[in-house]
């Protein structure tokens, strides 16, 4: 894949490879893997259950260490920071969802929202989570923790809590995969609403063919490696 | 299918992927502190029973007023025991023409069994320090040892030739220390050791002479101990048995108090480990819920995933605590040699016993509180495959818990080795569950209206603790539990070195004089101003016999006790007293007033009221020089007799006993280079009956030091269980923690936000939970001192901060070491481990 030497890539993954040692055996999840996103784009990246998909996510997020290789994020080589760093470029620039919503139990869907604006030190972050709820449709549901929760709202809350930073880049992690088809199709159109509403940059693991075809830009992987 | 077999595999999938970590240090923790313990407070009981009986010259004398039976010896030495013949009787020893009523010792050889008999060549020159060594035997045929006061008033020299009854016998050395002294008041006469060889020739034991027959016993302790229940139900009419409590009263209280803290520190560990451990079944039973889930998806019966379990726990359960008796066996070898250096005296060999001790109490902990949950485990939805949140609440039932309960109460009470004392205690520590757990939810929901006012970490360091508010008053028992035994443990030990470090004053008297008549008062208080010896108070003393109780002829055949028994055959030395002394206390009824004058009433010291069954109120009847005198009880007080002091179990007022004939007794406290004070004391008061009692203060400190010693190394391993059960505590919710803390960092959150929430969280947790322990253990230590080791009980204000921040403090560095893990690893690893 070429390189665009004009336009600023968000994402530049560099010979990546994330292998992983059992008994006497290594297992190679990712392989050699460049890949270049540039802000704006909407990207899918596709495969087989065990392609490694979720992984190259992880990556790419830094909330996984490579085997070698790096990630440049925004500019900035992530793997030559440590983990207090890469959180912090976490906090600023990035949101992510996952597929099992990852909310926290202890605090209700308002106070999830509030979390990363409340990391950062924001001094209005009740009303810029009030304001996302509302425009993820539960504003009736502000002070419901986590298990009252269905999941397709569980996920809308983990959505507001992505965006809510404004972050430039919009990672997700098979969204939809522990939903139905209708919630998922819900939940699916709102990514890509907020995303085109606030100009930033979408990427997404799926294994739905529909999805990605709302996609710029799809990488297909297979046994560790981009096929095309 | 070969379920051992099966259940062995999964035992090894566990050890590997350390699932069973949190369960195995609990467990070895408390089997080798209960093993150690155990067997600590075996050996340190016994080596310091044995250092006791130096002072006795055997671990156990028959004492009889007649020949003592064959059988007795005979017994002894089929137990495999060591013996030795003794017999004493008062008798006329001269030289020339000066003689002395003398107590005469006649000894076999392997005399003393225990302790040290310490001899001196130096006999007449008393002003400089002598020379003393241990004699290789008895003295031969032919020669006698002297005392003191036997050399000095009978002016004898090395080589002086002595009348002992139809016999003359050479004085060959001076006894400078002699394990079985006495220091009753009775028996002060100056003393002579001889050969019992020479004792026919002396023709003094004839019909009706007071002889005094003596078998000594030593050995194994556990043998010792048969042979005393043995013997003792053969006793008959003037024969009694002695150890070292019936013989030193002084010591009889340090012993009985540090073999009730030692027990007590046992107790403690017994609740710490059994805390530790059911908060790692927990742990085990909640992360295996998945497993038996997918076991039921596949078929496996109820029945037989119980079996499963069953069998995975007895094979982790013997190996767990073989592992903590091992470590509990090294333990052993380090006091072995540790107690060496302490000790002079040989330390009994190590035994199985603990080991075994620690293995029964580990597996029937263990299968107690996980046998519980075990019958939940079984009963796991197959449906948990598909939503995880089903079977995830129960891990054990009330009833569950009430097997547990029962477990522990009875490895409780067989720590203990006293009834009232276990109970107590164990009630205690129930009752502890339900406070704590009362109003450790009281505070997490008074902690919960304050959430709305809070923000950032604070507000999610408290959303935590709110969150997880079931088990986190679990937490909140555990710890408090925790730390409450270790608090009850400090206090009381606080209260034992207090007493003890300070140990005896250094002006502790070391000398008794006794037998000083009215009429020698004066020139007694001449006599120490012309040594410039600040002059001591004296004690009237007046000798009677206890006839009647409330009109009832007191008879000793009516009493089982030996010290009862001894109590009422002898006379009671009776004082008389205006004002209580400061080292009495009235623990019922009052002292009288106005000196008492006129009043018939007396007072009685408490230990020989409850041994001869004396009450408030009882009219006691006393035979003195051959009138009768009628008083009546009206105070009962407790006496401080580890001070040396002179005191006296009967006090009547002055008025009362005046009348009749009294000698005097007063003690002194003498510095080495004073010694001959005694000496010229001796000259101008012939018959003065002095007693030293160095030797006796030494041993008695040198007891309490090594106490002290046992107290705080015990300790030690109690507080190694109390940071074992805060680690179980702080681990019951290490999983969701840590979860919790990978999506913070998905979040942006960098280390230092993580650590302030989770600090804040332990903090509160630790705080809420010392606090309530520090209630606690000022209620335990109350109910503990008051009716276990008779000490009086002082508040202490220092131990609610104590509990404070040592909860605090505590939990925050437990729980962060315990959950650091989670700062440096990378998010999604984390997020992958738990899902």
């Amino acid at each position: 894949m070429a390189v665009d030497p004009i336009i600023q890539p968000i994402v530049r993954a560099v010979s990546l490879n994330k292998k992983v040692r059992t008994g006497d055996t290594q297992l190679i999840i990712l392989q050699d893997i460049n890949l270049v996103i540039n802000a704006g784009e909407t990207v899918a990246i596709l495969g087989a259950s065990g392609s490694g998909k979720s992984t190259l996510l992880g990556l790419l997020a830094g909330l996984d260490t490579p085997s070698s290789g790096t990630v440049y994020l925004d500019g900035v080589n992530i793997f030559s920071l440590n983990e207090d760093e890469r959180a912090a470029i976490r906090g600023r620039i990035l949101g992510f969802i996952f597929q099992s919503f990852q909310l926290l139990p202890a605090l209700t869907a308002i106070e999830n929202v509030m979390l990363p604006l409340e990391l950062l030190g924001s001094s209005n972050a009740r009303t810029t989570a009030l304001d996302l709820l509302g425009r993820v449709g539960l504003g009736m549901r502000l002070k419901h923790y986590p298990k009252q929760l269905s999941g397709g709202e569980q996920q809308r809350v983990a959505i507001a809590r992505a965006f809510v930073t404004q972050p430039k880049l919009f990672l997700a992690d098979e969204p939809t995969g522990n939903l139905d088809s209708v919630t998922g199709a819900h939940i699916i159109n709102l990514m890509f609403e907020l995303n085109r509403e606030r100009g930033a940059t979408l990427l997404l693991v799926t294994h739905d063919e529909a999805i990605s075809s709302r996609c710029t830009q799809r990488v297909r992987l297979a046994g560790g490696e981009i096929i095309n | 299918m070969n379920l051992p077999r099966i259940s062995f595999r999964m035992l090894v999938c566990d050890w590997r992927a350390g699932e069973l970590n949190l369960l195995l240090f609990a467990l070895v923790i408390a089997v080798g502190g209960i093993a150690t313990v155990g067997f600590f407070v075996d050996r340190v009981q016994l080596t310091l029973s044995r250092q006791g009986n130096q002072l006795l010259g055997a671990d156990l004398i028959i004492v009889s007023d007649h020949q003592i039976s064959q059988h007795y010896t005979d017994e002894a030495l089929r137990l495999g025991l060591v013996v030795s013949n003794a017999l004493k009787f008062p008798s006329m020893v001269a030289k020339g023409e000066n003689s002395l009523l003398t107590e005469i010792k006649a000894v076999a050889t392997d005399y003393p069994l225990r302790g040290e008999l310490r001899i001196s060549d130096n006999i007449s020159n008393v002003s400089s320090p002598r020379a003393d060594y241990i004699p290789n035997a008895i003295p031969s045929s032919g020669s006698v040892w002297v005392d003191d006061k036997l050399a000095n008033r009978l002016t004898l020299k090395q080589g002086d030739t002595i009348e002992v009854g139809a016999t003359k016998l050479t004085v060959t050395a001076l006894i400078t220390q002699e394990p079985d002294h006495s220091i009753g008041f009775i028996s002060l006469a100056p003393r002579l050791l001889i050969n019992a060889v020479d004792l026919p020739a002396t023709n003094l034991i004839k019909q009706g002479s007071r002889v005094t027959y003596r078998l000594l016993i030593a050995g194994d302790a556990g043998l010792v101990k048969s042979f005393k229940s043995w013997a003792q139900a053969r006793l008959v009419l003037g024969e009694r048995i002695e150890d070292i409590r019936d013989a030193r009263p002084e010591i009889k209280t340090v012993l009985e108090r540090a073999e009730k803290f030692l027990s007590l520190a046992a107790m403690a560990s017994v609740v710490l480990a059994t805390v530790a451990i059911a908060l790692a079944v927990r742990q085990f039973i909640l992360r295996h819920l998945d497993t038996c889930a997918v076991m039921r998806c596949l078929g496996t019966s109820q029945k037989k995933i119980l079996k499963l379990y069953l069998y995975y726990f007895i094979m982790f359960g013997i190996a767990a605590s073989s592992i903590g008796c091992v470590l509990g066996l090294i333990s052993q070898e380090v006091l072995t040699y540790w107690l060496s250096t302490i000790a002079e005296v040989e330390i009994p060999p190590p035994s199985l016993l603990p080991a075994i001790h620690g293995l029964l109490f580990g597996m029937a902990i263990l299968l107690g509180f996980a046998l519980p949950p075990l019958l939940n485990l079984k009963s796991v939805p197959a449906l948990r495959v598909l939503h995880r949140d089903i079977g995830s609440q129960n891990t054990g039932s009330l009833a569950g818990y009430a097997t547990g309960l029962v477990t522990l109460l009875v490895l409780f009470l067989w720590q203990a080795g006293d009834a009232q004392l276990g109970i107590s205690v164990m009630s205690t520590f129930i009752l502890a569950v339900v406070v704590f757990g009362f109003f450790g939810f009281l505070m997490i929901k008074i902690l919960s209206s304050l959430l709305g006012q809070t923000r950032g970490v604070w507000h999610y360091g408290l959303a935590s603790i709110l969150r997880r508010t079931a088990i986190n008053v679990v937490q909140i028992i555990a710890i408090g539990l925790g730390i409450m035994a270790l608090l009850t443990l400090t206090l009381i030990q606080n209260n034992f070195l207090q007493d003890w470090r300070a140990g005896l004053p250094s002006d502790t008297p070391n000398y008794f004089l006794v037998n000083i008549q009215t009429d020698q008062l004066r020139p007694l208080e001449n006599f120490f101003e012309q040594n410039e010896i600040l002059s001591p108070t004296v004690f009237p003393m007046v000798r009677g016999r206890l006839i009647s109780i409330n009109n009832k002829i007191v008879l000793s055949e009516n009493y089982f006790d030996t010290r009862a028994k001894r109590l009422i055959e002898r006379e009671f030395n009776l004082s008389w007293a205006e004002e209580i002394r400061s080292d009495n206390k009235i623990i019922a009824g009052h002292w009288w007033e106005n000196g008492g004058i006129g009043e018939a009433v007396v007072s009685i010291e408490e230990g020989v009221a409850k041994t001869i069954g004396i009450h408030l109120g009882d009219v006691l009847t006393y035979e003195i020089a051959g009138q009768i005198l009628s008083v009546t009880v009206t105070s009962l007080r407790k006496v401080n007799w580890d001070s040396f002091r002179v005191n006296f179990f009967v006090v009547t007022p002055p008025s009362i006993l005046k009348q009749y004939p009294a000698t005097y007794i007063t003690s002194l406290y003498l510095q080495k280079e004073q010694l001959t004070v005694i000496n010229k004391l001796v000259k101008n008061f012939p018959n003065f009956l002095v007693i030293d009692v160095e030797a006796i203060i030494a041993q008695v400190q040198k007891i309490m030091e090594q106490v002290t010693k046992a107290i705080e190394f015990v300790f030690l391993f109690t507080l190694l269980s109390g940071l074992a059960v805060l680690y179980a505590a702080i681990v019951t919710t290490h999983d969701e923690r840590v979860y919790e803390a990978a999506i913070f960092r998905v979040l942006g959150a960098n280390r230092r936000q993580l650590v302030r929430v989770w600090v804040i969280e332990f903090a509160i947790l630790g705080g809420l939970a010392g606090l309530l322990a520090a209630i606690g253990a000022s209620s335990l230590n109350y109910i503990v001192g008051k009716y276990a080791l008779n000490m009086p009980y002082t508040f202490n204000p220092w131990v609610f901060l104590a509990g404070l921040l040592f909860g605090g403090i505590g939990v925050v560095v437990v729980g962060l070491i315990g959950t650091r893990g989670a700062l440096t690893r990378p998010p999604l690893q984390t997020l992958r481990k738990i899902a």
